[in-house]
């Protein structure tokens, strides 16, 4: 569905700070897949999803999805293939706008948009019911400015928006590292209920190596720029964190990786 | 003698306030929305004036000069666009440049740098001629135009497309991750905000009987004041910033900046000191919170 190949990215390039980022990358990811990736500060895992967005455009490699080379093409053509979360609960959404004209923003995600309602009845009552169904109490708060929700509700609603116009790709990009363990938890346990509900392609990058090991289908590990090493199936599910430190300790040397 | 004196400021400043609402509202699009520090307008607002004036004294229809005054504000404010967003030259020198550039287009237009328009027959000479005391017409006008604009402005920023310019201020990258071409709003956005500035301008030229390649200079900081007077007075803070409110803030605050302006000037302020008092005045305003350590009232603004 989607396939990487020989992913090059060099950043300052011919200067002394350069920092070779990504150094022949091929990665496939198969229809309904949902890989975590691990990796160090620096593997290239945020690279890897900002080549894949559009973001950046790789120096060498050709990026494909659903066969269209989209290698060129920039990130807002791109957007009708990608939903995408990043780490900030600020950046996925609009906080001076309320909360039904950032959903009914997401509505259109990749199409025209033109001098039609922002926000029309029916897809208001549409939004009312699928926040009710997120049970953190928005549904009666759609007029509201999203400034004034918490950073969990934020992640929620950006969940929300990223998966509302079924994205053929979601990218999670450390979702929920910024936020306290209990609401990471709810992020996460609505995150996995929306994939597995829609049967959504994912890629989701991780500080959280219990995390990674815990959701999805396949597990990749990025070291150098590179694929170090990869798992999938009974195997992954067999998978422990103290396994994964004795084999690759040395290349992860984050403490944050351990917890 | 001092109620009096109050009494009679109110008029004018109804009358002028009114009519550089516009200003204000254009501002409001590209400082508030768009979070764009566009300078253009000191350029933009005489242009307008140039443009009708010159277009008037040829016999040109009034009505056609007007709009051939939006349309030239709205080319301008492109242009500052384009520079930003294709050339990649900073938000605030692309307003300063062109600015500067037009006002050399302002003296070519004209052909000299003032043309008075008492003796011709502008749009607003049916007003001027009518048998009562001329602010009652005046104020009238102004009041609808200003109040149309707003409400065509609110109407926009609420359909798909004015959501995501809003967007494109609010949070360029997000609104690019779901397919928005923000370079193309932030161009349309400042093509309309000076098309607004130059009808103010034209209309104020108009409505002074003159155009003077120097009736531009500091309107961004007259504009920057009504808006944060306006947002004082009718209540914008975080969380309750709708459009309705900072489009409405900018008429109010444009009456108000005229009235205090009107009774400065009668309490004996030199009008030559009028620009600077302008200018302490914003200074104050964006001032005050950041000494008092508060974030709120900063403006957020890209590329500056």
């Amino acid at each position: 569905m989607v396939r990487l190949e020989g992913i090059r990215k060099i950043f300052k390039k011919g200067t002394v700070d350069e920092k070779v980022a990504l150094n022949g990358l091929d990665l496939h990811i198969r229809n309904g897949d949902f890989i975590t990736v691990i990796g160090s500060n620096g593997a290239g895992k945020s690279t890897m999803l900002n080549i894949i967005s559009g973001t950046y455009s790789p120096d060498e490699g050709e990026i494909h999805i659903d066969g269209d080379r989209v290698t060129q093409l920039p990130e807002h053509r791109r957007a009708k293939y990608l939903g995408r979360i990043f780490q900030d609960p600020l950046m996925g959404t609009a906080g001076s706008m309320s909360i039904e004209e950032n959903l009914a923003m997401a509505d259109l995600r990749g199409r025209r948009r033109g001098l039609g309602w922002g926000v029309n009845k029916e897809r208001r009552d549409y939004y009312h019911k699928i926040l009710k169904d997120l049970d953190l109490g928005l549904e009666n708060r759609l007029k509201d400015s999203v400034s004034l929700l918490s950073g969990g509700q934020r992640q929620s609603l950006t969940l929300l928006m990223a998966t509302l116009s079924m994205p053929k790709l979601l990218l999670l990009d450390e979702h929920t590292a910024a936020l306290d363990p209990k609401t990471a938890d709810l992020v996460m346990g609505l995150t996995q209920r929306i994939v597995h509900e829609n049967n959504l392609t994912t890629v989701m990058v991780t500080h959280n190596m219990t995390q990674a090991i815990k959701y999805g289908n396949v597990m990749i590990m990025l070291h150098e720029g590179r694929l170090k090493f990869d798992v999938e199936g009974q195997a992954k599910q067999a998978l422990t964190v103290e396994e994964v430190v004795k084999r690759f300790g040395a290349d992860l040397k984050d403490e944050a990786l351990l917890c | 003698m001092i109620l009096s004196n109050f009494l009679r400021t109110i008029p004018v400043s109804l009358e002028q306030g009114l009519a550089y609402a516009l200003v204000a509202l254009g501002i409001v699009i590209t400082f508030r929305v768009l979070s764009f520090p566009d300078l253009t307008v000191d350029g933009s607002f005489p242009l307008g004036a140039a443009v009708t004036a010159r277009l008037v004294t040829l016999n040109v229809d009034p009505l056609l000069s007007i709009l051939a005054a939006v349309l030239a504000g709205f080319l301008a404010g492109c242009t500052t666009g384009l520079l930003y967003t294709r050339l990649k030259i900073n938000s605030l020198l692309s307003g300063i440049l062109m600015m500067t550039i037009l006002y050399s287009v302002n003296l070519r237009i004209m052909g000299r740098s003032n043309i008075q328009l008492l003796t011709v027959d502008t749009f607003l000479t049916p007003l001027e001629n009518m048998d009562m005391n001329r602010f009652i017409p005046m104020i009238i006008f102004f009041f609808i135009v200003a109040f149309a604009f707003k409400f065509m402005t609110d109407l926009y920023l609420h359909t798909q497309m004015g959501l995501a310019m809003r967007a494109t201020g609010d949070n360029e990258q997000m609104i690019r991750t779901l397919g928005v071409n923000t370079d193309n709003m932030t161009v349309l956005g400042l093509g309309i905000s000076n098309a607004f500035v130059a009808l103010s301008g034209s209309l104020v030229a108009q409505d002074q009987g003159f155009a003077d390649v120097g009736m531009g200079i500091g309107m961004i900081v007259i504009g920057l004041a009504s808006i944060i007077i306006g947002e004082s007075m009718v209540g914008v803070r975080s969380g309750k910033k709708t459009v309705m409110r900072l489009t409405l803030a900018a008429i109010v605050g444009s009456i108000i900046y005229k009235w205090i302006i009107a009774m400065g000037l009668r309490a004996g302020l030199a009008p030559t000191d009028l620009k600077m008092a302008t200018g302490v005045m914003v200074i104050v305003a964006l001032g005050v919170p950041a000494l008092k350590g508060s974030k709120e009232g900063k403006l957020h603004l890209r590329g500056a």
